[in-house]
């Protein structure tokens, strides 16, 4: 059907079927009972208002037919429900798991060889994979239409969830629960390859062998700095970085502070220490334990980079 | 006072001192309609800016920041403000003592409180607006809610004071039908509306004081500092979800259960016929009521609840269905052999069937735990209850309006114009919130202030609809005044009902009937 999002995942068959019985017995029912009260409204029309009408106060057999008969059809609706749901819950021993840290407006994946990325998903074709989640600050949900699949992150919980991709392609990842600001812009992409193509992708290691400004700028973007600080001077949830470094800048609660390596690293680990005037606080996520000193470094030397 | 029962209610005492300490219960309806009324328009702008925003994807004239906060304001002052006190405070309060052939309900002065209660609340939630501003939904899931502006404590504590108006008004309607119906009315003789009503005074009794608690502990938890629902202070974020929902599914109910009575007398009133199933009817009211504890898990498919306990409430939540399909097949079956006019109201009340059916089958697929998991909080479900809570409340709360405004003002309003406020409101309401479904079936989660380019021709078609449910209600509103100025005199009775609120003169004196009414049958005896 065109108007569903293609079907993508093992899922996909299964739970269209049920979606197609639920519609069309619902679509039969309404058709019944709105068909009838049109019918009624025309066929007895009033004519006078002093017309007599029938005097019937119920009618016991239509009345045990149209409880018992939607009861019949509910509970199926739920046993099948519940038989496709189990699937979904019923997790293969033998799949690729990822883990998927979500934060305030960004998907990190870390795969089991350390590599990572972010706002993107890479997954081989027909294989299994479970999505481990956690979030670093409040609930988001993951939620990818064409996999029919959905699932909460929760700060201080890990939850999962599989799927076996069926069709290469890109598909669209969504936040499904709302988390503040940008939580419209919290989106991502899962792409689905061959085998190969994911076993070179694993293969791969970006983060060898480059420069602390480039890796910072990986980092700028792995870990979600994009998302609140521009480098082009604009201002979004936080400052941006072009030509913060060195600057004077005034801090909320009065004072002022030079943007200096010092500043620049406590603001990475415990941003909620020094907020810049005009800027609003409880944002940005703590990432004190979350970077060794290599990171903040990298960091701090691509800050110092975008004069 | 005996002897000034004959001046209506209107105009028994003069001025805005003796609206504001009276003790009447239609005029104390009276106070709940205008101030119903004022949150509507504003909750009914915010839609509208919602849809303007939404038209096309990217940013129109809206920052994700002021959209978060509109759609957060929509959402409670609609549901908190609009809704939950609806029919019950506006409605009930008017017609209830009449229904039952009492003076007035059984605690005025508790209802006048309550009345004040509510405003309260209702200054207080608004004042979220000033200090700090609201951004988490209706729903202040943590540990958003504890993290973001200051504002979220006013909304909580503003909803947390509302709820003891919803207490207390249930509180009091249970007393007035159990002590105070007529000599002769028993219980199987009140009007089906006062069986709904009752059912959903027992809603608003038990399952209000556990938001209150929840909006509590919220409170106490942003304050002070405890660690009830914030993971990083040893709390359980979902923990709230469960205490949340456990009062507002049942809330639900508390929104749907008087819209469904309103709909009976309708139905009745405008086939000149006696209502089919009366029993099944009164009973599948007190049914839904008593499911409606059980089934609040149904929000947390994928909330990281347990399978087990997603596949008890998937069931559970189907049972729901069975009573919902009794009434509505019984309100058709009414309307067979009768003699149908198709007044205003009784358009409202079609128009309420037609809606509630596909608000009532698309809850079936949100009960199914595997299509669920696809559709959970994406337009699917904001489809799904505009169609319950506007095609249904609202819906019935105009068609109650237009039913029950010549009883309260003792004039007519023009009928065409009312015709064409129908007209407006159900078209607009089917181009606005039909083309979400389709959204949300192709993935479009909720509360986004952007999209992808996919879903823009649906979104444009939507906003397009909202404009012609705004006319519509603007329109309404036209119609109201005007009735009130230039409309003709409505005689007791204009519609040919049956129930003792049309055998009393319109409007009705202060002390509703000069003698106590004896009953001696049912309440829809067209013979």
């Amino acid at each position: 059907m065109k108007y569903m999002p293609l079907q993508a995942s093992t899922f996909g068959e299964d739970w269209d079927l049920v979606w197609n019985f639920v519609l069309w017995s619902s679509i039969i029912s309404c058709i019944i009972l709105i068909g009838g009260m049109i019918y009624f409204i025309f066929r007895y029309q009033r004519k006078t208002d002093k017309d007599k009408t029938a005097y019937i106060t119920h009618n016991t057999f239509a009345e045990f037919l149209w409880s018992f008969i939607p009861l019949v059809v509910f509970m199926g609706i739920a046993a099948w429900g519940w038989e496709v749901y189990k699937d979904m819950r019923t997790f293969p021993t033998d799949a690729l798991e990822v883990n998927v840290t979500a934060q305030k407006w960004a998907w990190n994946m870390t795969y089991s060889n350390g590599r990572t990325l972010t706002g993107k998903l890479v997954v081989p074709v027909g294989k299994p994979v479970t999505i481990l989640l956690t979030s670093k600050d409040v609930i988001h949900s993951f939620f990818i239409p064409s996999f029919r699949v959905k699932q909460d992150a929760v700060p201080g919980r890990r939850s999962k969830l599989w799927f076996q991709a069926t069709r290469e392609g890109n598909y669209h990842l969504f936040c499904t629960e709302y988390c503040g600001m940008n939580h419209s812009g919290m989106l991502g992409t899962v792409s689905v390859v061959a085998q190969a193509d994911f076993d070179a992708f694993m293969a791969e290691n970006p983060n060898a062998e480059v420069s602390p400004i480039e890796l910072g700028k990986q980092l700028y973007q792995q870990q979600a700095c994009i998302g609140c600080h521009t480098t082009d001077g604009k201002p979004l949830v936080g400052p941006s970085f072009q030509g913060i470094f060195g600057k004077s800048v005034k801090i909320k609660g009065g004072g002022t502070v030079t943007a200096d390596e010092n500043y620049i690293r406590e603001s990475i680990l415990n941003p909620a220490a020094k907020i810049v005037e005009g800027f609003p606080e409880n944002q940005m996520p703590v990432y004190q334990g979350a970077l060794n000193e290599d990171q903040i470094t990298a960091l701090i030397e691509f800050i110092k980079a975008q004069k | 006072m005996a002897h000034e029962h004959s001046t209506d209610y209107l105009h028994h005492g003069k001025g805005l001192w003796s609206w504001l300490t009276t003790l009447d219960h239609k005029r104390i309806g009276l106070m709940y309609m205008i101030a119903i009324l004022t949150f509507f328009f504003f909750g009914g702008i915010f839609a509208l800016l919602i849809r303007l925003e939404l038209m096309h994807p990217g940013t129109q004239f809206m920052s994700p920041t002021v959209y978060n906060q509109v759609m957060t304001l929509h959402g409670t002052m609609m549901v908190f403000m609009v809704i939950i006190p609806g029919i019950p405070a506006f409605l009930g309060n008017f017609v209830l003592p009449i229904h039952l052939g009492a003076k007035d309900v059984a605690f005025p002065r508790l209802n006048l409180f309550s009345w004040y209660i509510f405003i309260a609340g209702a200054l207080i939630a608004a004042s979220a607006v000033v200090f700090g501003g609201v951004d988490t939904g209706w729903t202040f899931y943590t540990p958003y809610s504890i993290q973001t502006y200051k504002g979220t404590v006013f909304m909580v504590l503003g909803a947390f004071v509302m709820g003891f108006s919803s207490i207390l008004t249930g509180l009091n309607f249970i007393v007035t039908v159990h002590k105070l119906r007529a000599p002769g009315m028993t219980m199987n003789r009140v009007p089906l509306f006062i069986w709904s009503i009752y059912s959903t005074a027992i809603i608003q009794v038990l399952a209000t004081p556990v938001l209150a608690i929840t909006l509590l502990l919220l409170v106490m938890e942003r304050t002070l500092g405890i660690g009830f629902f914030d993971a990083s202070l040893g709390g359980d974020p979902v923990l709230f979800q469960h205490f949340f929902w456990f009062y507002s599914h049942p809330a639900v109910y508390i929104m749907i259960l008087p819209a469904m009575g309103i709909i009976s007398e309708l139905v009745v009133t405008f086939s000149r016929k006696v209502v089919f199933g009366y029993t099944a009817i009164a009973y599948s009211s007190i049914g839904i009521a008593a499911v409606s504890f059980l089934v609040w898990g149904h929000h947390m498919f994928v909330s990281g609840q347990s399978e087990f306990a997603g596949k008890i409430f998937s069931f559970i939540t189907m049972l729901v269905g069975v009573p919902t399909a009794i009434k509505m097949f019984n309100w058709v079956s009414t309307m067979y052999k009768g003699s149908i006019r198709m007044d205003s109201p009784m358009l409202f009340a079609v128009g309420f069937m037609f809606l509630f059916a596909i608000g009532g089958v698309t809850g079936i697929f949100l009960a199914t735990l595997s299509i669920d998991v696809h559709l959970h909080d994406t337009y699917f479900v904001v489809a799904h209850f505009h169609y319950v809570m506007v095609g249904g409340t609202l819906m019935a709360l105009m068609g109650g309006i237009y039913y029950w405004f010549p009883k309260m003002f003792g004039k007519m309003f023009n009928e065409t114009l009312a015709r064409i406020t129908f007209a407006l409101i159900f078209l607009g309401f089917n181009i606005t919130f039909f083309p979400q479904f389709i959204a949300g079936v192709q993935g479009m989660p909720r509360r986004y202030q952007d999209y992808i380019p996919e879903y823009e021709w649906l979104n444009r078609i939507s906003t397009i609809g909202s404009w012609l449910i705004g006319a519509g209600f603007l329109l309404v509103l036209y119609v109201l005044i005007q009735g009130l100025r230039k409309g003709k005199p409505a005689g007791p009775n204009p519609w040919g009902a049956k129930t003792l609120e049309w055998t009393i003169p319109s409007p009705p004196p202060h002390e509703n009937f000069t003698t106590t009414p004896v009953v001696s049958g049912g309440p829809y005896e067209y013979r």
